[in-house]
């Protein structure tokens, strides 16, 4: 049984975390709705509170390993805002000098290891970080995050079969958000759940809501806390909804209208609101976090239409070590 | 006459030398621990005794796993080596490799590099057939961010596999299985050959012949023969394939006026090409004759012994290479 308790701190956190995510998200949309940026955007929405709780389960030092609809991963993770918004700008300022964009995010400081923009392949790159840590015996957990879509590739069977082989401390984390781009879930995969294929790897596999801030939060701490206890890997699923297009601005008319409104009623925001509010914050409480936070986007903004453009130099750094020749 | 040593035991001590340093490195591949017998060439036999089995890991079938843990372990700052036994299985991990192990460092902005060595295995001549024998080196060399080496020689191998470890950078590193058996005059131990550096393993005047791994043997043997006739031949080993050593080959060729570019991979778009390429715009109008390509057929390679020794860069045909570019009138 899932404990279903939990301490009002870590409640506060994950608030925060989620409505950090759900802000940022939010002010990338009006950016480019507004023409403010002209980037591809590939948005989180519906997917703030299932990350905002499991990141709220790991420490700022572990490993993260995320994917290309990965803002709300890298965010919640903690991720500065300044830099991540410059970098979605293609601007210096970012955390890859305007060379990595939204699909690329890299933050050490923060354990974001990879971003990768190919569907998939974090998973035995997550592998490797977590040997390393597995080597070292540094206690550090990996997490990797990908979509439904992702287990269907062979990377991700390569990779759960050899995490529990060795016991790695990695921990596979399905935000099933119920499409693989425009294919729903039901069109790609037979089987009723991702979670059933754990135990074909004889690995520990959980099946959560995630829109369920403490059902989710306590899941994933269950399995960090097996990780770092050198109990191996665990599957999770977490289910939640892509509640946009595949990416920001692009038609998502192929999903009917049933799933439509199962989704606006499993909303993660106003449902996470409740759940504070039933745990006694007040409205003028949770709302200070909202402007706080929306303080900080507006900065973040601001910062990242201010940085310099990266200039042509930048194509021959950091493709070796050494720069190539002009 | 001096110790001698073969690519097998001079590539094993290189690994050894790297593992005793450095915690850090590690290996990962099919068969490789002393459970399944040190790997199927038997590179790393006697490691894991050493080492133990969380640094030599033997893996399941899973090149992509593989490659992609190796690139995992690298970015968390170990220095690992994947074993992939055999060139042509690369291609199940071509996304680890190309997408990321020779991309994390430019798209984080430099925050993050791979350290990490691709061992790979291939030749032609041992009757493996299509897809056990390809050398792929092109492929590779195509990519920014990738490192490619290939020895041809035992204390060359030591070296350069101790260079390619101690590089902060991808290395996909390029043995063959004919030459494991090859002794050189033993290095002795902490041997490095520094990446990037072509090696004139014989001095001519005549015409240069700039080739890489096994069929440098060749050029060498031909180049032996020729000076019979009075054409004195320079054997440019590359050693690294990419980063290519602009300097010593076009100094080379501004010597002799001549170069073949010599080859197991397939001719068409391979790595002589761009040699050749390269020879032209620095040395237009110094050369004296056109540069010439040889390789492999353009097909898979095949089985039977007849059709393979057919299929593979005939040592008649360089000699007559060599011999049209010194008799050359326009």
């Amino acid at each position: 049984m899932t404990d279903m308790t939990i301490d009002r701190d870590k409640l506060r956190d994950i608030y925060t975390r989620t409505m950090r995510v759900a802000r940022a998200d939010e002010k990338f949309r009006s950016l480019l709705m507004t023409g403010k940026l002209a980037v591809i955007y590939y948005t989180v929405r519906g997917q703030e509170l299932v990350s905002a709780a499991a990141m709220a389960a790991l420490e700022q030092d572990d490993y993260l390993v995320t994917t290309y609809r990965g803002q709300h991963d890298q965010i919640a993770k903690g991720v500065p805002l300044n830099p991540l918004f410059a970098e979605i700008a293609g601007k210096v300022g970012g955390t890859c000098r305007g060379k990595g964009g939204s699909m690329h995010i890299t933050h050490p400081e923060t354990g974001v290891m990879v971003t990768t923009g190919v569907v998939g392949s974090g998973l035995p790159i997550a592998n490797g970080l977590a040997l390393a840590s597995q080597n070292r015996g540094d206690g550090k957990v990996t997490m990797v995050c990908f979509g439904d879509g992702a287990t269907n590739i062979g990377a991700f069977h390569e990779a759960m079969n050899m995490a529990q082989l060795w016991k790695l401390p990695v921990i596979f984390l399905c935000q099933n958000n119920r499409y693989g781009e425009h294919t729903a879930f039901a069109d790609h995969t037979k089987v009723d759940s991702i979670v059933t294929r754990a135990k074909a790897y004889g690995m520990t596999g959980v099946h959560v809501d995630g829109n369920d801030a403490i059902a989710m939060y306590n899941t994933t701490k269950a399995a960090v806390d097996r990780a770092r206890a050198g109990e191996g890997p665990t599957l999770i699923e977490a289910m939640c909804y892509r509640m946009m297009g595949h990416f920001f601005g692009s038609d998502f008319s192929y999903m009917p209208k049933e799933h439509l409104a199962e989704m606006a009623a499993e909303d993660p925001l106003p449902r996470l609101r409740q759940l504070m509010l039933d745990h006694q914050f007040t409205e003028a409480e949770l709302d200070a976090i909202v402007a706080d936070l929306d303080a900080q986007m507006d900065a973040a903004a601001d910062f990242a239409a201010n940085s310099p453009l990266p200039g042509p130099e930048e194509i021959r750094k950091d493709v070796f070590e050494e720069e190539i020749a002009a | 006459m001096s110790a001698q040593i073969t690519m097998t035991q001079a590539i094993n001590r290189a690994i050894d030398e790297a593992m005793a340093e450095d915690e850090g490195v590690i290996l990962l591949g099919e068969d490789v621990a002393a459970k399944q017998g040190g790997g199927v060439f038997k590179i790393s036999s006697g490691l894991t005794e050493k080492y133990g089995e969380k640094r030599i890991r033997a893996t399941p079938i899973s090149e992509q796993a593989i490659v992609g843990a190796c690139v995992g372990a690298a970015l968390a700052g170990f220095r690992p080596i994947a074993e992939i036994m055999l060139m042509n299985f690369v291609t199940v991990a071509m996304d680890q490799i190309v997408n990321h192990a020779a991309k994390l460092r430019f798209m984080s902005g430099g925050q993050t590099h791979v350290p990490l060595v691709i061992r790979t295995t291939t030749g032609v001549g041992v009757g493996f057939g299509g897809q056990h024998s390809d050398m792929l080196e092109a492929w590779f060399a195509h990519v920014a961010g990738l490192k490619v080496v290939t020895p041809s020689n035992a204390a060359d191998a030591q070296g350069l596999m101790r260079a390619a470890i101690a590089c902060n950078d991808p290395v996909i590193f390029i043995e063959n299985i004919l030459c494991y058996g090859l002794k050189s005059d033993d290095p002795g131990p902490g041997h490095v050959v520094p990446l990037g550096k072509a090696a004139v393993t014989r001095e001519g005047s005549d015409c240069s012949i700039i080739t890489y791994g096994r069929t440098v043997l060749d050029a060498l043997e031909i180049a032996g023969k020729l000076a019979e006739e009075g054409i004195s031949v320079e054997v440019i080993d590359l050693r690294t394939i990419a980063p290519y050593d602009e300097a010593t080959v076009t100094a080379s060729v501004q010597k002799t006026g001549r170069a073949v570019v010599l080859h197991e991979a397939v001719k068409q778009y391979g790595t002589g090409a761009e040699i050749a390429s390269r020879l032209n715009e620095k040395l237009f109008g110094k050369l004296k004759a056109p540069v010439t390509r040889i390789g492999g057929a353009f097909s898979a390679v095949p089985m039977a012994n007849a059709l393979e020794q057919a299929w593979i860069p005939n040592k008649d045909a360089i000699a007559d290479a060599v011999r049209s570019a010194v008799n050359w009138k326009g």
